[in-house]
């Protein structure tokens, strides 16, 4: 059209009457009551997929520590026999507790790139379409799931290549990729609620430091709960991520597990971190 | 409850503080369906508090905010189906790409995966961003950031468009840009636009009616040309015309504010997000 003698300037009505904005003219439909939900959580899940495909350098660079803890700890802890495993050998045993704390590392680090998209006037952006808070913080909590997936894959693999004999049973991984999202959606949460309470990145940062070590050493994932002194287990107990290691374990090695419990305790969690990071939502947008 | 349709935005006595500071102070304001309305006033004038509240970003603490009859203190989600919003900061996701950018926002306002690509195509077209959609946005100049913020906004067809500051750091093509595309979106979907700015002279230049705001509040309401006339004629009734020639809309807005405009305007944070936005741009 721009070889039209009296072709309109870029950016004119008639241009687009030409290339065609019929579309634009038409408010789609609202999706209604419960499909809100699962379509929003795929929103923000194919946004972070997007994001890893553009950029992976964090998920290999995020790989490194894992790859040390099986190799160093887990080769020199098998022969020194120090820590009683029934029978399995450490390396076995310690792979699924490293492999909920690379999770869990992504999902603890989840509420800096929220308070970064506060920055950037993103999450504004968001906030002002038909999404209540809820539905934003399942579908952050979920996208961070996804991205410790693909982090908790990449650390099965590394097992896998360092001779830990783990399940192929696709079902049991299922399971395996159930218990990783769930728990992620929980320290996500976590993280946002903290993200909401603290509103800045570095103090975000701070409490993220403080916090992770401590859940990783108080849950079962470097030791079973009968080495611990008493008020360890105390704490362990209380530490979401022990239920996911258990779980874990239970699916990828087969030992004693307790499933039921497991999932519904992740399942509770989850709901509870949630609720609380929705409700502080609105303290960012501010 | 009948929306009353010719009325975009409707806000009465609307009031919101930060702490001391009154940001928002008895904004009376009406936005007529189909129009380009510009939100006018210095930094810190309260434009936009007053946005954020309209968008339902910030609670109604008092008054009242009507956006097509749908109150936006009560029904939040009807609100927002209406709105494409362009916040004053550049915000499009740096680590996506344009087309990944507005793809986000029309699967959150629920554009059936059947239609999405289209419709999204569609959006970039109508900006001029066809050629560079499949780059990362994190490459883009400011225009072309501001322009995709603007498909962004156009891909669920909303009602009311609502820019804060759409021009804001831009350079002058680029902000010529950016104003015609709003025009020619505006004219061929014949949404209502409200547009905030404290470039006079952009606002004369491409809005309909014009609020001239103030600490909070609407000081002088018209189309620019009424405002301009309004004030000539005023001094020429007071014998100060001199041999000016038509006042501006920044003369209309002296007079208005009165002197100490000056100290008033403007404060740290104000100066502080400027930077950042001028930054990001530069
Ligand atoms: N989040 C905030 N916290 C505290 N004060 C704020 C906040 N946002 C705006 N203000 C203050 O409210 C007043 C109006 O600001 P704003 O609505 O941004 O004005 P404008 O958009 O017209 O420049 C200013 O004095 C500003 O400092
Ligand atoms: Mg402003």
């Amino acid at each position: 059209m721009s070889e039209a003698p009296a072709a309109p300037p870029a950016g004119s009505a008639d241009q687009y009457r030409a290339d065609g904005i019929d579309l634009l003219l038409r408010p789609p439909e609202p999706r209604a009551g419960w499909r809100l939900l699962p379509a929003r959580v795929v929103a923000m899940c194919a946004v972070e997929l997007q994001k890893l495909r553009h950029d992976s350098t964090e998920l290999y660079t995020r790989a490194v520590q894992p790859a040390l803890w099986l190799l160093i700890f887990g080769q020199t802890f098998t022969r020194l026999r120090a820590i009683p495993t029934d029978g399995v050998p450490y390396i076995d045993y310690l792979a699924p507790g490293i492999i909920a704390q690379s999770a869990m590392f992504i999902a603890i680090f989840y509420g800096i790139q929220i308070i970064w998209e506060r920055d950037a006037g993103i999450l504004n952006k968001l906030l002002v379409t038909p999404t209540p808070r809820s539905a934003l913080i399942t579908g952050k909590a979920f996208a961070a799931g996804v991205k410790s997936l693909v982090q908790a894959v990449v650390v099965i693999l590394i097992a896998a290549l360092l001779g830990v004999a783990l399940t192929w049973n696709p079902l049991k991984l299922l399971g395996v990729a159930a218990i990783v999202v769930l728990g992620s959606v929980f320290f996500s949460c976590l993280s946002m609620t903290i993200a909401g309470i603290v509103l800045n990145r570095d103090r975000l940062m701070g409490f993220g430091q403080a916090i992770t070590m401590p859940l990783f050493f108080g849950s079962n994932a470097l030791y079973p709960l009968s080495v611990m002194p008493g008020w360890l287990q105390a704490v362990s107990k209380a530490n979401p991520l022990s239920y996911q290691v258990d779980a874990l374990r239970g699916l990828l090695l087969g030992t004693p597990h307790h499933l039921a419990l497991d999932f519904a305790v992740l399942l509770v969690a989850a709901a509870l971190g949630v609720a609380a990071a929705s409700s502080l939502l609105g303290r960012l947008a501010r | 409850m009948t929306p009353d349709v010719a009325e975009a935005v409707a806000c009465t006595g609307l009031a919101y503080a930060f702490g001391e500071t009154n940001a928002v102070d008895g904004l009376d304001l009406t936005v007529r369906e189909g129009e380009v309305f510009g939100l006018l006033g210095p930094n810190g004038a309260g434009k936009t508090t007053a946005i954020r509240c309209m968008t339902t970003l910030l609670p109604v603490l008092a008054g009242m905010v009507r956006v097509f009859g749908h109150d936006a203190a009560g029904d939040r989600m009807a609100v927002r189906r209406l709105l494409g919003y362009v916040p004053q900061q550049l915000s499009a996701d740096a680590s996506l790409t344009g087309r990944e950018n507005v793809a986000l926002f029309a699967r959150v306002f629920d554009v059936p995966r059947r239609e999405r690509a289209a419709r999204v195509g569609q959006a970039l077209a109508a900006v001029g961003l066809t050629d560079a959609a499949d780059r990362l946005a994190g490459t883009y100049s400011g225009g072309m950031v501001r322009r995709l913020e603007l498909a962004q906004a156009l891909v669920s067809a909303p009602r009311l468009l609502i820019l804060d500051e759409p021009t804001i750091g831009l350079d002058p093509i680029a902000r010529t840009g950016v104003w015609e595309h709003i025009g020619a979106v505006r004219a061929a979907t014949g949404m209502t636009v409200l547009v905030t700015t404290h470039y006079m002279d952009e606002a004369d230049q491409y809005c309909d009616r014009v609020g001239l705001m103030h600490r909070g509040r609407i000081r002088a309401l018209g189309t620019p040309t009424e405002l301009r006339e309004g004030l000539g004629a005023r001094r020429r009734a007071a014998g100060t015309a001199g041999t000016d020639p038509l006042p501006t809309l920044e003369d209309v807005f002296r007079d208005i504010a009165g002197s100490g405009l000056d100290e008033s305007s403007g404060d740290f944070r104000d100066v502080r997000s400027t930077r950042r936005t001028a930054r990001r741009v530069g």
